[in-house]
């Protein structure tokens, strides 16, 4: 264990005289710190004071900082001070690690409630901004696709697949291992509520409207979004980070033809079908637990099915997929493609398309709740 | 314990590595390495890619499992000290990595004051002007101190991860390329630094490099791997004097040369 950083006082004439001794390391913070203080506070009082490093064992950055930042108190309380007797190592290290004085940085916002307001304004700005960049990407996509159509040579056939049996393909256990849970839990709790009415049969009619209608493409939207939204962000975005945008760019060619296109694309023609799937697992789930439940057939399921559900029914879900597919791959694409260099912004970027996705797949929803009451359908 | 170190007759070893043993699945890296390293001398080590410089750094900290041989740090072995005594020892040296490892949610002062914090007991006060003091040692701007690490230029990030290194004021430091990544100018700057701060602070430094001019410019003593071991070890007359091919293709080859041609006297001067 160092010696304690310590000092004696030895007063002569007007002149007083500090004997530094032991080590004045950082492994002595506290006690250094305190010697350095009751430093200040016994030569404060004489008029000439001189600090002898002879007795110093060891000296560091630290301890060097606070003799020197003592001599210059000192000096500005109209001491006259000087430092006697460093090594020559000591000495270096008093010079490089000496006192000064350092700019405090100025805090940006006086008051929190003005730097509460400013966040607030950001916020909007951004999100006013997001959406306009949204816009603007949809309209670069657009003609990024016509592009495609125009010229289909040139359209990347074997992405387009690659991205469907990723998107499509390998998401089917998932799609339908929830869609099948949800049907159960929807039939299970319409046959429980609607018992008390005796009208347990209209269950199916639940079970039916409810799945093809909003739940089946809602539950695999959000699935895709979580799943392939965050895989399109992550793949791009790494791509931007590791300047592989800018190579493909270099070369001539675009990024939206050569990324965006294909994955766009191949998620509108997989979500209509892992849209279908869901559809069917959450009624077969519906059937199974009302055969368990309510004691109703599959036979008197399905006629009683048949007549609850038009086709429309199925369409009003099928059709809203392929919109909810453009969302999702937009906002991924969007997303990864604002990734600037270093992976924290990765795991940001990768976050605020999910989040965003979702949202967005929701609002779609909505809209076109609204569309299908207006027209009837 | 600072300066006056090299002069020394009988040299305190402060990493003693002795039949050094590494290998991941059925390659060995490492076949019974031997190297020493002297207190307050600056240690070149060279070797050419993917022969395990970074390997025997880290397995000098501890981060890669040995399979053989022995690490002695400061005069202990590694492996006999225990938790505590690892930690102990960790306090004494500070280590650069080659990206610079800052982490990326602090900035650059708390990533300072990050070691300070958890092993010495200061006031806040104190802690903020170290900080300030190493930061300004290592040859950044005051303002830099506040930024966070996705805000700095590469050059500033190498800065940085020195004032991080030098925090607890370690008497050992380990410098992964400390150079690579940096234009000639920052390089030679960068090297200035390491030795200033080597003569001040009387420093011991593990260099791993690839940079020539670092090699010449400020280290004492260079060692060379190749083949998972130490094909020399000594200054660079040493080296140059060697006749291990890959010796004589890395300190005589074309790249070498504009450094060696106008004799060796000349560039050891200028250095």
């Amino acid at each position: 264990m160092p010696a304690t950083p310590e000092f004696t006082i030895d007063r002569a004439g007007g002149e007083t005289r500090l004997h530094l001794g032991g080590s004045w390391t950082l492994d002595a913070g506290a006690e250094m710190e305190r010697s350095s203080a009751s430093l200040v506070n016994a030569a404060a009082e004489g008029r000439t004071a001189v600090i002898d490093l002879s007795g110093v064992e060891r000296m560091d950055t630290g301890g060097a900082w606070l003799i020197d930042r003592a001599r210059k108190l000192l000096e500005t309380a109209g001491v006259d001070i000087r430092i006697e007797n460093p090594r020559p190592d000591q000495a270096t290290l008093l010079v490089e690690a000496g006192w000064r004085a350092f700019e405090r940085p100025r805090t940006a916002y006086g008051s929190p409630l003005i730097a509460m307001l400013v966040d607030l304004g950001e916020s909007v700005v951004n999100a006013w901004r997001d959406f306009v960049a949204g816009i603007a990407f949809l309209g670069r996509s657009v003609v990024a696709l016509g592009r495609a159509l125009g010229h289909p040579r040139l359209f990347r056939l074997t992405s387009l697949v690659y991205h469907i049996e990723n998107f499509g393909l390998r998401s089917t256990p998932i799609i339908l291992l929830i869609n099948f849970l949800v049907g159960c839990i929807v039939a299970q709790q319409g046959i429980f509520q609607l018992r008390y009415f005796g009208a347990e049969t209209f269950a199916v009619d639940l079970i039916g409207i409810l799945i093809l209608r909003e739940l089946g493409v809602l539950l695999t939207s959000i699935m895709i979004a979580g799943r392939s939204g965050s895989a399109i962000t992550a793949e791009l975005g790494s791509m931007k980070m590791r300047e592989e945008i800018d190579a493909l760019t270099v070369m001539g060619l675009s990024p939206m033809d050569v990324l965006v296109t294909p994955r766009l694309l191949a998620l509108i023609v997989a979500l209509p079908l892992l849209t279908f799937l869901a559809d069917m697992a959450a009624i077969f789930g519906g059937m199974v637990v009302s055969w368990g439940y309510a004691g109703l057939g599959p036979e008197a399921f399905l006629s009683r099915l048949q007549y609850a559900i038009g086709f429309n029914t199925f369409m009003v879900g099928v059709i809203k997929a392929p919109f909810m597919a453009l969302v999702i791959a937009l906002v991924g694409a969007m997303e990864g493609l604002a990734v600037k260099g270093s992976a924290e912004s990765l795991g940001r970027q990768v976050t605020a398309s999910v989040v965003k996705s979702i949202f967005m797949v929701i609002v779609v929803d909505g809209l076109f709740a609204m569309f299908f009451a207006t027209i009837e359908y | 314990m600072i300066g006056q170190a090299g002069e020394q007759q009988l040299r305190e070893v402060v990493i003693g590595v002795r039949g050094l043993l590494v290998g991941f699945g059925d390659r060995l890296i490492m076949r019974g390495l031997d190297l020493d390293v002297y207190r307050g001398e600056v240690l070149g080590f060279v070797g050419g890619s993917g022969t395990g410089k970074s390997v025997l750094t880290r397995a000098i900290l501890g981060l890669v499992p040995k399979r053989g041989g022995t690490i002695e740090v400061f005069g202990q072995d590694i492996d006999q000290i225990g938790d505590q005594g690892r930690r102990a020892l960790e306090r004494r040296y500070g280590v650069m990595f080659q990206q610079g490892a800052l982490f990326s949610g602090l900035t650059v002062k708390q990533n300072v004051q990050m070691p300070m914090r958890e092993h010495l007991n200061l006031s806040e006060r104190l802690m903020d002007e170290l900080a300030r003091l190493k930061i300004e040692l290592v040859g950044l701007r005051p303002d830099a101190a506040d930024k966070f690490p996705s805000e700095l230029s590469g050059g500033m990030i190498k800065r940085a991860a020195l004032a991080r290194a030098l925090a607890l004021d370690p008497e050992l430091v380990f410098l992964d390329e400390p150079t690579s990544g940096l234009d000639p100018i920052g390089a030679a700057e960068f090297d200035d630094l390491i030795q200033t701060l080597q003569r001040t602070l009387g420093l011991t430094v593990f260099m791993v490099t690839h940079d020539l001019d670092s090699l010449y410019a400020i280290c004492d003593r260079i060692a060379a791997l190749a083949d998972g071991k130490v094909i020399a070890a000594g200054p660079m007359e040493t080296m140059l004097a060697s006749d291990h091919p890959w010796l004589r293709a890395y300190f005589h080859g074309k790249r070498a040369r504009s450094i060696v041609a106008p004799g060796d006297a000349l560039a050891r001067t200028e250095g």
